[in-house]
């Protein structure tokens, strides 16, 4: 850059402009976070850090605690990963090594299109199909045969935080399916071809493809939970919306985004407003956390695997 | 090129509603309960005489929190604003604000029970310990002894309400509070609380969707939304002692019982009304608006606007499954409305 004698214009201006609009973004989340702080104040100064420890969540008492939102955010994220990974990496390694490309390009087109549909749309379908679904055969199911796991005990009322866990998890399958799938597509050919050519299986050789694939997987899965921790609509209408922390799935159950989404247009007094706002900076702050913990699992695989090329 | 042309014709464009906005617009925000017949009216009554209306349905507490910050002209709420709300409104912007009840709706508690089929009674207690987790199956012996003749299972009570904050759990809430010590000291009345039991369903309609789909269960829903919808629901017995089923001939006898009692801001709760014929779970909701505004050519428009809701306005409350106000109420109401601007 300094090489060149003649200043350009163009150049400086060009890059002093894309650097105003990566600073942008920096203020506005920096902004975001001083307003939400301040708007939360009140909250903060009267709980303190006991509002992420107390179960309490009583608008007219004006007690507020943000734990039992905070335990369903993860717990039903949790599920839903544990649900979607396997079968999105699954599905990922039969559309790039397995499937006959008559197949490959239609059932691609249909995972993508799974991205594509509103979560409202995923909401309405899961209460009126998926819910009584589980309800009547699931749960029952799980009941009969797992009921000795604490996850799976108790009356099978549909909505809960495995109805919510499963619906996340159909949400996220596309995101985590189609990457993966273009990741393991990206493997060199002559990593596979050598595997096959040394006199291993198929199966062998896939799974040096996985080994290369695992970072791009796992940025995958980062984004499907960044979709998880944050989803809304689809999750209020299946999680039953009852503030509490219960050892089972099959209880009712309360997430972040869901109080907020419920509570926020009828909160009158300033302590109410000032809690949920609380909750979202909470919110905030936890997505911020598990997110760079992702990240870091992924630099260190892929530090790991590099270290293990050379 | 293409951008810069398409930004002119924006520009062009919102000129163009610049001058078409000449006229009156009232802007309005609140409730949503009220909004099938407030768009209902504000459709008519802008075709009638020119005057524009733009409603948000926020919710209750967006209404009031708008009317406090005087960013709207008007306000709508399912419940009364609080003494500390009128003051700090009085404070912020110089004036009173009024409320005006428009019409009346009433919440019922709907149920899904096969074998006992409709024309379930219940008594306030039953309601109240059934929703604080005290009575837990359907074959209780109080349960029983206002249903001699019915036929109740023994399920377990499968308790549905509102996760999202709502005028319709505010005069639920109300009632409750009304009719048991317990619930009010534990529970207390909120367009949220704390539930002591039940599933969370978003809207009526996740209410009445998770009622429907669950046998055993009881939730509460609008008035409104279960006629339109044919849900069963329950006839409750009344301070009279009567049972009585929701229809909006009791939903005005209610306020009709409450007259003699009816403050003079008209900041009332009608649940548990006094009167043979009152539904106990009905209530008022409210416009409010400023006793006196900066801008006196829309002050003028309201209170026209106000006097035509009161009169024409009300004839299209039925149709639309909302109660009419009694006449007794509208009296008081066109007091309130002359008051305006004096």
């Amino acid at each position: 850059m300094t090489s060149t004698t003649q200043t350009n214009y163009g150049d400086t201006i060009f890059r002093n402009l894309t650097r105003a609009f990566a600073f942008l973004i920096l203020l506005l989340i920096v902004f975001m976070v001083y307003e939400m702080y301040r708007t939360s104040a009140s909250s903060i100064e009267k709980f303190g850090w006991s509002f992420l420890t107390r179960s309490v969540w009583d608008p007219v008492q004006e007690e507020y605690g943000a734990l039992p939102f905070i335990y369903g955010t993860l717990v039903s994220s949790a599920v839903a990963l544990v649900i979607a990974v396997p079968l999105s990496v699954g599905v990922a390694i039969f559309l790039s090594e397995l499937a006959p490309a008559w197949l490959e390009r239609p059932v691609s087109f249909f995972v993508e299109l799974l991205a594509g549909i509103p979560s409202i749309v995923y909401g309405v379908w899961g209460f009126f199909v998926m819910v009584p679904w589980m309800r009547t055969t699931v749960e029952p199911l799980l009941s009969d045969h797992l009921g000795f796991i604490p996850l799976f005990r108790g009356a099978p009322y549909g909505v809960g935080m495995l109805s919510a866990g499963v619906i996340l998890s159909i949400m996220i399958l596309p995101i985590i399916a189609s990457i993966s799938r273009d990741v393991l597509k990206a493997v060199p050919r002559v990593q596979k071809e050598a595997a096959l050519a040394l006199g291993g299986t198929r199966w062998e050789a896939t799974r040096i493809g996985l080994s290369y694939a695992r970072s791009g997987i796992m940025g995958a899965t980062i984004l499907g939970l960044g979709r998880v921790l944050g989803e809304t609509m689809a999750v209020t209408m299946v999680i039953g919306n009852r503030p509490a922390i219960s050892a089972s799935l099959f209880d009712p159950a309360y997430t972040m985004a869901s109080v907020l989404a419920n509570e926020f247009t009828e909160a009158t007094t300033d302590m109410y407003l000032s809690a949920l706002v609380e909750i979202a900076l909470v919110l905030f702050v936890i997505t911020i956390i598990v997110n760079s913990f992702a990240r870091l699992l992924v630099w260190s695989v892929t530090r790991k695997n590099q270290a293990g090329r050379v | 090129m293409k951008y810069f042309k398409m930004m002119l014709l924006g520009i062009a464009a919102s000129a163009a509603v610049v001058a078409a906005q000449a006229q009156v617009r009232l802007n309005g925000a609140g409730a949503t309960f009220p909004y099938v017949i407030y768009s209902k009216w504000f459709d008519l009554y802008s075709k009638q005489t020119g005057v524009q209306f733009n409603y948000q349905s926020i919710g209750s507490g967006g209404g009031i929190k708008q009317t406090i910050e005087g960013t709207v002209d008007f306000g709508a709420t399912d419940g009364p604003m609080s003494n500390d709300q009128l003051k700090e409104v009085k404070a912020k912007q110089g004036t009173e604000v009024l409320h005006i009840p428009t019409v009346m709706g009433a919440v019922v508690a709907t149920y899904n029970l096969v074998e006992t089929g409709t024309d379930l009674r219940l008594t306030p207690d039953v309601v109240a310990e059934i929703f604080l987790g005290q009575i837990t199956k359907w074959n209780d012996a109080k349960i029983a002894a206002a249903n001699p003749t019915k036929h109740l299972p023994n399920k377990t009570i499968i308790v549905v309400h509102r996760s999202d904050g709502s005028g319709t759990t505010s005069i639920f809430t109300d009632y409750l509070s009304k009719v048991s010590r317990t619930w009010e000291a534990n529970v207390g009345r909120g367009t949220s609380v704390g539930w002591p039991v039940g599933l969370g369903g978003k809207g009526n309609e996740g209410v009445a969707g998770m009622v429907k789909q669950s046998e055993g269960s009881i939730g509460y829903v609008e008035l409104a939304y279960a006629v339109k919808n044919n849900l069963p629901f329950a006839a409750l017995k009344n301070k009279a002692g009567e049972f009585v089923g929701a229809s909006f001939e009791s939903v005005t006898a209610a306020a009709a019982g409450t007259i003699k009692s009816m403050p003079e801001d008209l900041r009332v709760s009608i649940t548990d009304a006094d009167g043979k014929y009152s539904y106990p779970i009905s209530g008022f909701t409210w416009l409010l608006v400023y006793k006196n505004m900066k801008d006196k050519s829309k002050e003028a428009e309201v209170v026209k606007f106000l006097g035509w809701a009161m009169h024409d306005g009300q004839s299209y409350a039925k149709d639309l499954y909302y109660a009419p106000l009694p006449k007794e109420v509208i009296k008081m109401c066109e007091k309130k409305i002359d008051s305006i601007g004096k």
